[in-house]
């Protein structure tokens, strides 16, 4: 029988002082996964965007569990999106949205 | 017992007071309780007050360091003679082969820096290793180059990094790992600063032990070194009076 994916759901936070398309900051996430890992380790992230917000600069990002280490340290390495110096910080990590979602309350309170 | 994270080398523009408050209150955010400005030798204990003060009122420790860069041997002992018991922190900047042994050998010193750019010369080999893990410094690896740098420039520098920090793990050199941020947008929280380590072969413990236990003992012998109870390692003043 094929095993469940176990996933890991990681909140980010956008640290720029321009606002970002969701677009502009998903491709930079897969440049920096591809720059760093490969064709080979991005396909194994299993990368998917759950949820933006471009005002709050507030991101959720789904990934397998066995690469959340190699997507945390591609997100680390982002200095620039389309030429604006950026930032982007974990605030929390979990294996489910609504476990995140309470972090990431708690941690914005 | 939460772990406490320190970054030894946060490298705001001291002209620039503004940007100097913008990074403490930044690191204190990031999650860091510690943190280390690289000071010049000349400054006076004002700023070095005031400094304490800002990082006082963003409720994270200072450590007082100063960045080394001798061109002989020579020049590296009468600095570390002039400056050891005025800065909490020591680091060298190893640019070449006869300071990066000298630095090594010497108890005074903290922490052994090897530049970005030039990493490709090895200067951090064994007979290095066994020099600094004898003499308790530390290697220092900042973050910056790994951040600023791309394409061919970074596959050498990792390739770079991942053979000093094997070295230093075969001789027990303990590893630090440290922003080198001159902004804001370099800086980065202790996790992912030990998630960016994994690039260069640290695993997950060393990984975090760089960014919180070893940059901790490092200000923490110092202290004990700069107390005016210190007598030699191991030995301290207790009490004094005439009953002793």
């Amino acid at each position: 029988m094929l095993k469940r994916m176990r996933r890991r759901y990681l909140g980010l936070k956008i640290d720029c002082d321009e606002m970002l398309g969701s677009g502009e900051f998903m491709s930079a996430v897969w440049d920096a996964v591809l720059r760093l890992y490969g064709e080979y380790g991005a396909s194994r992230a299993a990368l998917a965007l759950i949820d933006y917000d471009a005002a709050k600069k507030l991101v959720i990002l789904r990934t397998s569990h066995t690469t959340a280490g190699m997507v945390r340290a591609a997100l680390a390495s982002i200095t620039k999106v389309h030429d604006r110096p950026v930032a982007v910080h974990v605030l929390a990590v979990s294996g489910t949205i609504r476990a995140l979602s309470e972090k990431m309350m708690e941690k914005h309170t | 017992m939460k772990r406490k994270y320190a970054d030894l080398h946060v490298c705001p523009d001291l002209g620039n007071d503004g940007q100097v408050a913008r990074m403490i209150r930044k690191t204190s955010e990031l999650g860091y309780q510690l943190m280390a400005i690289p000071l010049p030798q000349n400054l006076p204990e004002e700023k070095i007050r005031t400094l304490q003060d800002v990082c006082g009122e963003c409720k994270i420790d200072f450590a007082s360091r100063v960045d080394l860069r001798p061109r002989t041997s020579n020049e590296l002992i009468k600095s570390l003679r002039k400056l050891r018991r005025r800065f909490e922190i020591i680091a060298v900047m190893c640019e070449s082969k006869h300071i990066a042994r000298q630095a090594a050998k010497d108890r005074r010193v903290d922490l052994l820096s090897f530049p970005g750019h030039d990493r490709r010369r090895g200067f951090f080999d064994k007979a290095e290793a066994e020099l600094a893990s004898n003499a308790l410094a530390c290697l220092e690896i900042d973050l910056k180059p790994l951040l600023t740098q791309g394409g061919r420039e970074r596959i050498r520098l990792l390739s770079s990094l991942r053979r000093e920090v094997a070295t230093a793990v075969d001789f027990h050199v303990p590893v630090v790992v440290s922003s080198g941020a001159s902004n804001e947008l370099l800086m980065r929280k202790p996790r992912e600063a030990a998630a960016l380590t994994s690039l260069f072969g640290l695993d997950e413990v060393s990984a975090l032990e760089a960014v919180s236990k070893n940059p901790m003992a490092i200000v923490k012998r110092s202290r004990e070194k700069l107390s005016t109870r210190f007598v030699a390692p191991g030995i301290r003043l207790i009490r004094r009076g005439k009953d002793c």
